[in-house]
């Protein structure tokens, strides 16, 4: 399942890209030219997501750099603990909203040392595959068409990234639990 | 909203630098922080402008607006205030598929593209608070629908793993009980609804 799995993978972008061009040249789209005027709106996206993401990140450094994030972790271990989270994983829980490269390097760190196929491993590999970076989302959609309220945005969205926690401790324990 | 939060980190990470002694990280961290959001942009422009262009020619070609009727069922009730065939509908209808499909990095400029139709089309273009089907497009885009996550797939082959999409029924249940917790919540939350009729 895995090879094939694999293959489907580096067939899907050249596929894609083929499947949209020989549509466009059915319908006798100028493609090239077409192409250039898209492109161009995506310089324009590119531009208009930068001062957000410059902050956002900027924010999520510091939070790294200063320590902060593993002090809540270790706040919000016991509590986790207690509704089933194996430990290795809470990391996981409070950095997946905030950062997807660092969300990356925790899930990789468990990997390394409890293995891909432990529970924490079948946990953390749920847990990453089940949601986005909420708040890189959040802040590129919001910051390129200039919104300033988010009214109940990030209540939902924190809401939903919880539940993604609990429902990942209970699909592990009954597809993968002891 | 996004005021306080960033504003709370900020300060959060000032506090806890100078009880852990880690300023010198975190100088050295608002720098880099700053550099990363503009080595990110320009890493990922060139794929950025790609996926706009191939969409303009599934725009020109029709090919939208198929995809849009497809999913019509379900984006009529989530953005009710779009009719099923406005360019809004049309560059969500893409970006569902992107985020579906996997293709993460063609989600996003889809997603901006169906940002800048919603925003477009509202009675007052130059809003600065988001309407109800905002909310619930960008919560969509947090909360994760892709059918097969390829790259941790990858990784946990990398780790050896001995399923490495061993994990794809339990994503499915998780990612898409996520998302109706996080709709749920967006209807929940709303308080007042926006009352803004469009078109």
């Amino acid at each position: 399942m895995s090879s094939s799995l694999t293959s489907f993978t580096a067939y899907l972008i050249p596929s894609v890209v083929v499947i949209i061009l020989l549509f466009g040249m059915v319908k006798r789209v100028p493609v090239f030219e077409t192409f250039l005027a898209g492109a161009k709106e995506g310089l324009h996206s590119c531009v208009s997501i930068l001062p957000s993401l410059i902050g956002l990140l900027m924010a999520v450094h510091m939070l790294q750099a200063s320590g902060a994030l593993d002090l809540f972790t270790q706040w919000i271990t016991p509590l986790a603990t207690q509704i089933g989270f194996p430990p290795e994983v809470t990391p996981l829980l409070l950095l997946r909203p905030v950062s997807g490269s660092g969300s990356t390097a925790i899930l990789t760190q468990i990997f390394d040392q409890c293995g891909p196929d432990s529970l924490a491993g079948w946990t953390a590999s749920v847990m990453a595959g089940s949601t986005e970076t909420t708040f890189y989302a959040i802040a590129v959609y919001y910051g390129a068409v200039g919104i300033k309220k988010t009214r109940h945005t990030i209540p939902a969205a924190l809401l939903a990234d919880f539940a993604c926690g609990v429902f990942a401790v209970l699909t592990t324990r009954l597809f993968f639990g002891q | 909203m996004m005021n306080m939060i960033w504003l709370f980190l900020i300060l959060v990470s000032f506090v806890c630098a100078i009880f852990t002694g880690h300023m010198e990280q975190l100088s050295q961290a608002v720098m880099e922080g700053a550099n990363s959001g503009v080595t990110l942009v320009l890493t990922t422009a060139g794929v950025m402008c790609l996926w706009t262009g191939l969409m303009k020619i599934a725009d020109s070609g029709g090919l939208t607006k198929r995809l849009a009727h497809l999913f019509s069922p379900i984006l009529h009730r989530l953005f009710p205030d779009y009719p099923p065939d406005s360019p809004a509908i049309g560059a969500i209808s893409l970006n569902v598929t992107a985020n579906l499909l996997g293709l993460g990095n063609a989600a996003t400029p889809f997603g901006l593209s169906a940002m800048r139709e919603m925003q477009k089309a509202r009675p007052d273009p130059h809003a600065k608070t988001a309407n109800d089907s905002m909310v619930r497009f960008v919560v969509l885009n947090t909360a994760s629908i892709q059918l097969i996550p390829t790259f941790l797939g990858a990784i946990r082959m990398q780790y050896g793993s001995s399923a490495p999409f061993g994990m794809l029924p339990a994503v499915w249940i998780t990612s898409f009980s996520a998302l109706v917790v996080g709709i749920a919540g967006a209807y929940l939350f709303r308080g007042k609804k926006d009352g803004e009729r469009l078109q």
